[in-house]
């Protein structure tokens, strides 16, 4: 019996039936909700909205905000089994979820004041707003620092100049988190669709997550309430701070994209008979699947390790970049073998092997690129920072 | 409205089972087992009544402390109590029914609902023989109920067709799927049902009444037969098809 989907080394027998349950549930929704619509999106360049809802009610986003805010009170790894199954759909959906629950969710939460995050939490939870996250600039992305973005004070307020670009969810977005230079200091303000001097047209011809909206925001002297800013965090923490969530999200997602193409992949090289036999007779297929069963395996014990690791609170930043490095790089290696076993027939959108493809080039780059994540690792070992 | 829902956990439909050495029963090593996939829709439609008409929502279930977790995911979806038959052993029908009768009598319903059959066992006798023993009427596969009052509608599948019949509370009901869409358990719920406790009742002291002797995997399938294309050849393969294989 072919090994279809991949636990080979029972991870499921680490997790709590909770845990599972949550992982059954969503893979079960994917099937079902996600899988029979996303390549129409995909093709079309489309994000499938009426999905938010639906995203909202079973609670998937923001599912470790605490329940008083509307959020999910579930652990790390249940977030990670979440954006799993999610991906194993699509990763431009997961990477929706991602902005609204690790980079819009959790900043409110841990930075925002208590009115707003009263007001804005619950309705970002159950998916009645759409959250987004301004930090990369046309000019500035793996050196977030030099963003030209900025905040001037007010008496009533703060006014923001500037632009961001690569903005997920930008232009459905009803709330901005935006990172700006006040007095030289990055700092965090939030600003709602609507307010005079923010636009947020959405950016077209991209070859990958073609099922998300990706977006430029621009700041004309767009001026916000005096309560829109965040008060105790300064500098690159801020940003920073969220990204490891998203990371963090991000090493358990690719997971989900390698196992789509994998599966599809057993499933062609056990059923395409070429030479008058399944091509999964032969030793090079054989190879290929072998590769890809073993990286999928030791990405999901690194997963699971840093799940663990961050419930417990001694998760360190460094170790998220080399989970998602390790994973994201995996899962497009994954991509490019599942494309050879599929032949011709891999690059029709039959198969889901060219969209994850596509899909995964961006997320390599994007939450710190492949290379940036090196280097924080290569600073980790030394001692000695290469890229300052 | 007391609501009870009968539920079974079962092997997930997209696992393999083998027979187990004692070829009486499966092999449950490394069977994933999930909630009936027919009792999905007995839930919904307990807390759809639920919804629509106040009360509460029991769930009863027999089996071993493995059958929690089709119990949980029961809460999860909403279900507001629990109650597991402990019979470690593999019962048919008779003790099952045995076992849930005094149960469901305690919890006074005005309407039981149960899957049309578990899908491992197939043997669909749960919910009449329940029936049965509370004296209730009993409408089985249904896809369609409407109550109002003490009126009982509903709609069935019979062969070809529908049928529609009438009864009154209380009565037992099993679900055909096409009765609602099952709702997926919200996440946090998942989280929460571990603090509902499942009250748990000793097995019947009845025995079996069908002892099962052997089981069987089908054989393995032979090779397909293949026809070149001509009208005689079509007349053949329809008659094949209708006197050997019975598929039309």
């Amino acid at each position: 019996m072919p090994i279809i989907t991949p636990d080979y080394f029972d991870i499921d027998g680490l997790l709590s039936e909770e845990e599972r349950m949550v992982r059954s549930t969503v893979r079960e929704f994917v099937d079902n909700e996600v899988l029979p619509i996303i390549e129409k999106h995909n093709r079309e360049g489309t994000f499938p909205q009426h999905l938010v809802k639906r995203f909202g009610d079973l609670g998937m986003f923001g599912p470790t905000i605490p329940e008083e805010y509307g959020g999910g009170g579930m652990n790390s790894v249940c977030y990670g089994l979440i954006c799993q199954e999610l991906e194993r759909g699509d990763s431009a959906l997961r990477s929706s979820v991602s902005v609204q629950g690790s980079l819009v969710m959790y900043p409110i939460w841990k930075y925002a004041g208590e009115e707003l995050k009263r007001y804005w939490l619950p309705r970002l939870a159950s998916g009645d707003a759409i959250g987004c996250f301004g930090l990369t600039e046309p000019d500035f992305g793996s050196n977030p620092g030099g963003m030209l973005t900025n905040a001037r004070e007010t008496e009533s307020g703060y006014i923001l100049n500037g632009a961001k670009m690569w903005i997920t969810n930008g232009t459905i977005a009803d709330v901005a988190v935006v990172w700006a230079k006040l007095n030289g200091v990055v700092r965090g303000f939030m600003v709602e669709k609507g307010t005079p001097g923010f636009t947020a047209p959405e950016m077209k011809g991209k070859h990958s997550l073609r099922a998300s909206v990706t977006s430029e925001l621009i700041f004309q002297d767009c001026e916000i309430p005096k309560t829109h800013i965040f008060p105790d965090v300064q500098g690159l923490r801020g940003p920073l701070s969220c990204l490891t969530q998203a990371r963090y999200g991000i090493s358990w997602g690719a997971i989900g994209a390698a196992i789509a193409v994998y599966e599809s992949s057993v499933n062609y090289a056990t059923t395409r008979i070429q030479f008058d036999r399944p091509i999964g007779g032969f030793q090079l297929v054989q190879e290929k699947l072998v590769w890809m069963l073993n990286e999928i395996t030791k990405a999901q014990l690194l997963a699971y390790r840093l799940g663990r690791l961050k419930d417990e609170g001694t998760m360190r930043t460094q170790q998220v970049s080399l989970a998602k490095r390790n994973n994201v790089w995996m899962a497009l290696e994954c991509c490019r073998m599942a494309r050879d076993i599929h032949g011709a027939n891999g690059i029709l959108d039959e198969y889901p092997v060219m969209r994850h493809a596509a899909n995964l080039e961006s997320v390599k780059t994007y939450e710190g690129t492949h290379d940036i994540h090196t280097l924080i690792l290569g600073a980790d070992i030394t001692g000695i920072e290469a890229f300052t | 409205m007391n609501i009870v829902v009968c539920i079974s956990q079962t092997p997930d439909t997209a696992t393999k089972v083998a027979v187990g050495a004692d070829g009486k029963n499966i092999d449950a090593k490394g069977v994933k087992f999930v909630l009936n996939p027919y009792d999905e829709f007995a839930v919904e439609e307990g807390l759809q009544l639920r919804a629509a008409n106040g009360g509460e929502v029991t769930l009863v279930c027999v089996g071993g402390d493995g059958a929690k977790e089709a119990i949980r995911l029961g809460i999860a979806m909403g279900a507001d109590k629990a109650v597991l038959v402990k019979d470690e052993e593999r019962a048919d029908s008779f003790r099952v029914v045995s076992g849930i009768a005094d149960v469901v009598r305690a919890a006074n319903p005005d309407i039981i609902l149960l899957g049309r059959q578990s899908i491992d066992y197939d043997s669909a006798q749960v919910g009449p023989m329940l029936a049965e023993m509370l004296d209730m009427p009993c409408v089985s596969f249904v896809t369609k109920l409407e109550i109002s009052g003490n009126a009982v509608r509903a709609e069935r599948d019979i062969e070809g067709g529908k049928e529609v019949v009438e009864t009154s509370l209380p009565c037992v009901v099993t679900a055909q799927k096409g009765l609602n869409e099952p709702r997926y358990p919200k996440l946090p719920d998942i989280m929460k049902a571990k603090a509902k406790p499942i009250a748990e009742v000793a097995a019947p002291s009845v025995a079996a009444r069908v002892e099962t002797l052997a089981m069987r995997k089908p054989a393995d399938k032979t090779g397909g037969k293949i026809f070149e294309f001509s009208p005689e050849n079509v007349k053949e393969l329809v008659r094949l098809l209708h006197e050997e294989a019975k598929v039309i």
